[in-house]
C-alpha cells in the first residue's frame, strides 16, 4: 500500500491534500447518523415519509445528503407483515451519503453467500428473530439502485422530538439486519 | 464472469460476525486504499463496471481470502499497470521508475473533493424505445454465463420472477466494463420466491429481488 501511494504521489496522479480530505469526509462527516436523521424525520412527517418512499434520492436531499454511491437511493419501509434486508452479493454496493462506509461484513463472504438464502439464519447471527409468517423481503444490490431500510417507528415513543428518535435508529436497522432501540433504551 | 464475486447461495463461509462499535477504518493503510482508490478513479481511465470487472477478475483464492480493501487495492494495481500507468518494478521498488503517462482527466486537487463527492455519477441515461415490460409482469431471466462481466447473478439465472419495478433506463455494465460504451437499456426490479430461487425446502416468507437489464431477461412468462 505505501508503495503504491508513494508512486502514484511521485508521478503525480494523486494529491496528497485531497487523499486526507476523502478519508476525512468518510471517518468524521459521511455515516449514519445521517440515515437515522431520515428515518427519525420520516416517523414524525406523513408527508415527508411519502416523498422518501416514492423518490428517495430528491427526499435525503432536502436534508442534504446527496452524491457518491447514493445517485438512485429507494428507500424501503418494513411493516407488520414485511421485513426488508439489503444485500450486494456481487460486490459491496451500499448507500454510502446515508450511511457512510459498509461494516466489513456486509462485504464479506458470510454475509453476501447467505442473506439471499438463509435471511433469517443471516438476522439469527444479529440476533434478531422475526415471526415465522413474516414476508422477508431480501434486496440484492446488482444494480445502481442503492437501498434504505424504513425500519417501524418503535412503540411508546408518541410525541418524542426527531433529535430523540434519532438516537434509536442504529445502522443495522437501517440494512434490516437490526431493529431500532426499543423506547425504554432512548435517551 | 462465474467469478468469486458472485456469491449468492454459496455455503460454508461460517456465520456472520458483527463487530460491536466498529470503526470505519481498522488500521491506516485502509484508510489509504479508500483515498486512492477514488482519487485514481477520477482520473478518468476507467469506469465504474471496468473497476468491479478487475475486482471479480482476481484469482478466486485471492479474493475469497483477502479483506476487502485488499481486494480493491489489488486491483487498483493491476488496472494502473494494464495502462502503463503505475509498472510491477515501480510497486516492487517503491519509486518511479517510468515518466507518467497522460491521463484523460486532471488530478483531483483537495478544492474539488467535497463537490465530487457529493455530487457522485448518476448512471441513469434517457433512451428512445420504450419499456418492454410493465410492472406485474411475469418474466423468466436468460440463462448465460458470460466470460466476461455480467450483473445478472448465477442464483437469478433462468428463475421466473415479477416485475415489481420499473428502474428507467441505466448505463449496461456488460459493455460500460469492456469499453463497448454505455449502451443504457431499461432495468427492473424483478421479485423471485425462495421457493422459486432455491427450491421446494427454501423458506416460504422469503422473497428476493434482483435488478435486471432488460437485455437479461427473456420473455414472458407463459
Amino acid at each position: 500500500m505505501r508503495a503504491l501511494e508513494t508512486v502514484l504521489l511521485a508521478k503525480g496522479y494523486v494529491d496528497p491534500a485531497a487523499l486526507d480530505l476523502i478519508v476525512e469526509t468518510y471517518e468524521t462527516k459521511i455515516g449514519p447518523r445521517c440515515g437515522a436523521q431520515v428515518v427519525a424525520k420520516a416517523w414524525v412527517d406523513p408527508a415527508y415519509r411519502q416523498r422518501l418512499l416514492a423518490d428517495g434520492t430528491a427526499a435525503v436531499a432536502e436534508l442534504s445528503f446527496s452524491g457518491r454511491q447514493g445517485e438512485h437511493l429507494k428507500v424501503v419501509e418494513n411493516t407488520g407483515q414485511v421485513h426488508n434486508l439489503v444485500v450486494c452479493t456481487l460486490c459491496s454496493c451500499y448507500p454510502w451519503p446515508v450511511l457512510g462506509l459498509p461494516p466489513v461484513w456486509y462485504k464479506s463472504a458470510p454475509y453476501r453467500s447467505r442473506a439471499v438464502i438463509d435471511p433469517r439464519g443471516v438476522l439469527a447471527d444479529f440476533g434478531v428473530t422475526l415471526p415465522r409468517d413474516k414476508t422477508i423481503r431480501v434486496w440484492d444490490s446488482t444494480a445502481e439502485m442503492r437501498y434504505l431500510v424504513l425500519p417501524q417507528r418503535p412503540a411508546g415513543t408518541e410525541g418524542w422530538s426527531e433529535e430523540r428518535l434519532a438516537e434509536l435508529v442504529t445502522r443495522d436497522s437501517m440494512i434490516g439486519t437490526g431493529l431500532p432501540h426499543p423506547a425504554g433504551a432512548g435517551a | 464472469m462465474n467469478g468469486p464475486q458472485d456469491l449468492g447461495g454459496m455455503m460454508g463461509f461460517g456465520p456472520v460476525c458483527p463487530e460491536v462499535d466498529e470503526p470505519v477504518f481498522h488500521a491506516e493503510w485502509e484508510k489509504r486504499a479508500l483515498a486512492l482508490t477514488l482519487a485514481c478513479a477520477a482520473l478518468g481511465e476507467w469506469n465504474l463496471d471496468m473497476g468491479r470487472h478487475a475486482r471479480e477478475s482476481l484469482p478466486p483464492a485471492v479474493y475469497l481470502s483477502v479483506s476487502y480493501y485488499e481486494i480493491w487495492t489489488r486491483a487498483l494495481a493491476n488496472m494502473l499497470a494494464e495502462r502503463g500507468m503505475v509498472t510491477p518494478d515501480e510497486l516492487e521498488e517503491a519509486r518511479m521508475l517510468v515518466p507518467a503517462v497522460p491521463t484523460k482527466k486532471p488530478k483531483a486537487d483537495r478544492s474539488q473533493v467535497a463537490a465530487a463527492l457529493a455530487k457522485g455519477s448518476p448512471y441513469d441515461r434517457a433512451v428512445d424505445q420504450p419499456a418492454r415490460f410493465a410492472l406485474g409482469e411475469r418474466i423468466v431471466t436468460k440463462v448465460i454465463h458470460p466470460s466476461t462481466h455480467t450483473r445478472l447473478p448465477r442464483y437469478a439465472r433462468g428463475k421466473t420472477g415479477e416485475i415489481v419495478a420499473v428502474h428507467g433506463a441505466f448505463v449496461f455494465p456488460d459493455s460500460h466494463a469492456h469499453g463497448l460504451g454505455e449502451q443504457p437499456h431499461w432495468c427492473y426490479g424483478v421479485k423471485f420466491s425462495g421457493r422459486e430461487l432455491w427450491g421446494a425446502d427454501a423458506d416460504a416468507s422469503l422473497e428476493v429481488i434482483v435488478d435486471c437489464w432488460e437485455p437479461y431477461l427473456q420473455d414472458r412468462a407463459a
